[in-house]
């Protein structure tokens, strides 16, 4: 048949071997960025005081550990003999289901102690820490109420209280004793004679500090601490509480078109609306 | 063997494990020497030290970083870029000693005669740098970072050992049977960070060729071996930026035909 052999020219080298280049890049690009990806979502972190957002926290975290360091060599951290204990800050390891490297802490192994100086903060290198979010602007000192690690959230089902059990572990364990957890005074209308203590936070005080769920009494936490994004709902522009001042200086920054009802359904005839099935489609 | 045969070796096993054990210390018993980890240090409670390019990846992210670490990547890349060139693979990375085993084992049970071998370009380190940022860049985490064995390793010696080894041993496995110095000769964009980083550096591996009998000993023996071009031809400096100046190449010189020496830029002429 005599096919004609492809000569390989100067050009078609020039071309290939940047294809070959590009397509290796590409390659590299893809495969790193896909599992950088998977890796940077861990949305049940709870990272250290005074950690920026969680995006701009893994941005700027260098994994150093110097906070887990401070934290677990304060001096404060030893128990009734003089031994030193475990520390609260801990540095992912490649099984945690959190960025290898970044710090966080487990309430239930070890909570946050909410130390006053905050030893775990001054000493980050960049900022991934950020002392000005624990810092009073008024005092210009550290101030361990600004933490804000989470929030505690209670499972009401699990939790004895709510049963009519008397335990106030919760509630005393709490570093903002009677302001970040309040005990909420309800009849027993199965007894018809006793109360219900039930615990009740203030997400606005509580820092997720964690003491509360490592004092809960049940076998697994009925107290526990989430990130705040993932526990707290948002109400938004639509509902105004309209016997509060304040609330309805939230409400006039809102845009008009942001609060219209008009949305693509508006376009159709009521007529063409009562003729279609029952979600107007 | 002659104690002269193995000297830097063994310095720079002392250094490295010193290091390792400083750090440790560091967080075990609060010692105030060495702590932090490889990415970042406090010398003597005081000293910041950075590594440059964990730092160069934070700003492919985008992110703004406090005043230390800069510092901190400045004297890094001082000491490297004026004195120690790629020193820091050496003499401090923790991985060195993973991968120095492997190539070890590999002479030992003479694996580069048996084994096929495959090839494959010393130059993917750079590529990984460069890949390493865009990857910084489009996902917004550091990307070297989170698989660096480097980190990993020394993260596991420094706050208690997790499952990430395997990437130690994966790598070993990789350096004694598929690639010689596989990770550390061709892979690793940090290794290449610091070659860039000390190409003008002082401290360098010195020829003379009149004493060489090129019995190749320091070819067999180096992890860069490409560096050594000029054994028994000319009397010149190692001036290739790949050279981690290990030493290993003037430990196995038994006609003193190489020394650690300071490069002359002054007066090249009259070397």
């Amino acid at each position: 048949m005599g096919e004609k052999k492809e000569k390989i020219t100067p050009r078609r080298r020039f071309f290939t071997d940047i294809a070959h280049h590009i397509g290796l890049g590409a390659m590299g690009v893809l495969l790193w960025g896909g599992y950088a990806t998977k890796a940077k979502s861990s949305p049940l972190t709870l990272r250290p005081p005074a950690a920026l957002d969680e995006d701009d926290f893994l941005k700027t975290c260098i994994k150093c550990g110097l906070c887990a360091e401070a934290c677990v060599n304060r001096p404060q951290n030893i128990d009734k003999n003089g031994n030193q204990k475990k520390g609260t800050i801990k540095m992912a390891k490649a099984e945690d289901s959190v960025t290898i490297g970044t710090p966080f802490f487990t309430p239930r192994d070890v909570p946050c102690f909410m130390c006053e100086d905050i030893p775990c903060v001054p000493v980050c290198p960049t900022g991934a820490l950020d002392i000005t979010k624990v810092t009073n602007p008024k005092t210009n000192e550290l101030d361990f109420r600004l933490m804000d690690m989470g929030v505690a959230v209670v499972d009401v089902h699990s939790c004895i209280a709510f049963w009519g059990l008397q335990c106030d572990a919760c509630y005393r364990a709490c570093p903002l004793l009677d302001e970040a957890i309040k005990l909420v005074y309800n009849r027993n209308s199965r007894t018809g004679k006793h109360a219900f203590l039930e615990p009740v936070i203030n997400p606005d005080v509580c820092t997720g500090c964690g003491l509360c769920e490592k004092a809960c009494v049940t076998e697994k936490p009925a107290i526990f601490v989430l990130p705040r994004d993932v526990a707290q709902g948002k109400v938004g522009d639509h509902y105004v509480k309209g016997w509060d001042k304040a609330d309805q200086q939230r409400a006039k920054k809102r845009k008009e078109e942001d609060i219209t009802t008009h949305d693509e359904r508006s376009k159709k005839k009521p007529l063409d609306y009562l003729n279609s099935n029952s979600l107007g489609l | 063997m002659k104690f002269s045969n193995i000297k830097y070796l063994i310095l720079r096993r002392i250094t490295q494990l010193t290091l390792l054990f400083l750090y440790f210390a560091g967080n075990a018993w609060g010692w105030k020497i060495l702590q932090g980890d490889i990415s970042t240090s406090i010398l003597f409670g005081k000293v910041p030290l950075s590594d440059p390019f964990a730092l160069l990846q934070i700003f492919a992210t985008g992110a703004i970083v406090g005043v230390n670490v800069l510092i901190g990547a400045l004297i890094i890349t001082l000491f490297y870029g004026i004195i120690g060139g790629r020193a820091f693979c050496s003499w401090v990375c923790p991985v060195n000693l993973v991968t120095d085993a492997a190539a070890w084992l590999r002479r030992v049970l003479l694996i580069d005669k048996i084994e096929r071998k495959v090839w494959i370009s010393r130059n993917i380190r750079y590529y990984m740098i460069v890949i390493a940022l865009i990857v910084s860049a489009i996902t917004g985490l550091a990307a070297f970072e989170v698989v660096s064995p480097i980190t990993i390793l020394n993260r596991n010696i420094i706050f208690g050992i997790g499952s990430g080894l395997g990437l130690i041993v994966a790598i070993f496995l990789f350096d004694l049977f598929v690639v010689k110095n596989g990770w550390c000769g061709h892979i690793c964009p940090l290794g290449g960070v610091y070659s860039i980083i000390g190409k003008y550096s002082l401290f360098r591996v010195k020829h003379t060729s009149e004493n060489c009998t090129l019995c190749m000993k320091c070819k067999n023996v180096c992890p860069e071996s490409q560096v050594l071009h000029m054994i028994g031809k000319k009397s010149i400096t190692v001036n290739d930026i790949e050279c981690t100046n290990c030493g290993r190449c003037i430990d196995v010189c038994d006609d003193d035909a190489l020394e650690f020496t300071i490069r002359n830029y002054i007066n090249k002429e009259s070397k």
